[in-house]
């Protein structure tokens, strides 16, 4: 048991400070959500609906979109600051999706601010399902 | 006649220098945390905008950051607030940021940014384009390098900023 944890914990750590591939990190999530419902898949469909779904928490940024616009591969603008904000897809920018410790921080900012609360490990893997292969 | 004149231009010469801060350079010391953190949702804001005080307030209070919740962990918040601190500007050239009740101080609140913008009609403030006086690169073309020179400015409508 101890063992386990303990195995549990340094891949973990190892993960957490090293870089990934989108898809590694697709596979995680896919990985945490099956373990919540068994049988879980992935679904880019799902994700481009929550993508678009206008969450209301925030009046000024409803939706991802707000910021991120219809196409996550076209750049983006902050609705507030009017920041210039980088392609989200992978195909359209190299570095997206690499960074584990980077991906959890803007899903939980970004998640508490759109959706009201901090998103399930399945709709992150149907999001970057949905970033990954397009619509 | 003229020496009144001579003198009140030698008298006002140092303070037209303080106040042209057309360069507003990323100071070197910056943490790689203060881009990573900060520039990511807005301009790398130069830390002699504000002065110590009121850059305490601001990172004392990142969960109600106007309207967002810019939390950071203890130790990035720590040496993002120890770089402001460190580069900050002067009180008593700037002003108090002073801001609404219960929100941190503004740099755009300052006395000295309001001075040097009042010439700043209403129209390009609330035009669709610069969306918060915050928004420096709306007009100030090159503010992301740090330099706020006035022919660099170009308004939201396109027309050049003429003194």
């Amino acid at each position: 048991m101890k063992h386990a944890t303990l195995a549990i914990l340094a891949t973990l750590c190892a993960a957490a400070a090293q870089a990934a591939t989108p898809a590694e990190l697709l596979d995680g999530y896919r990985a945490e959500a099956a373990r919540q419902s068994a049988g879980f898949q992935p679904s880019a469909q799902r994700g481009a609906e929550f993508f678009q779904h206008r969450f209301g928490a925030s009046a000024k940024m409803p939706s991802c979109a707000s910021c991120h616009t219809d196409n996550p591969a076209q750049p983006g603008r902050h609705v507030v600051t009017d920041k210039a904000i980088k392609p989200l897809a992978p195909a359209a920018n190299a570095g997206r999706f690499t960074d584990p410790a980077k991906v959890e921080k803007w899903f939980r900012r970004n998640c508490t601010e759109v959706v009201g609360r901090e998103c399930s490990a399945a709709e992150k893997a149907d999001f970057v399902a949905f970033l990954l292969g397009g619509r | 006649m003229k020496t009144p004149r001579l003198l009140l231009a030698a008298m006002l010469l140092p303070l037209s220098f303080a106040a042209h801060a057309d360069k507003l350079r990323l100071p070197a010391d910056a943490p790689p945390a203060f881009q990573a953190e900060c520039a990511s949702c807005h301009l790398a804001f130069p830390p002699q905008l504000l002065a110590a005080d009121d850059w305490r307030r601001v990172m004392a209070s990142l969960d109600k950051h106007y309207g967002d919740n810019a939390s950071l962990d203890e130790k990035t918040r720590r040496a993002i607030e120890d770089f402001l601190v460190r580069n900050a500007g002067s009180v008593r050239k700037l002003g108090a940021g002073k801001a609404a009740t219960g929100e941190p101080p503004r740099l755009t609140a300052t006395a000295w940014f309001r001075r040097k913008h009042h010439e700043v009609p209403p129209t390009d403030w609330t035009h669709a384009k610069v969306k918060s006086p915050a928004n420096c690169v709306a007009c100030h073309t090159r503010a992301e390098e740090g330099s706020y020179r006035e022919r660099e400015i170009v308004m939201p409508d396109g027309r050049r900023w003429e003194d």
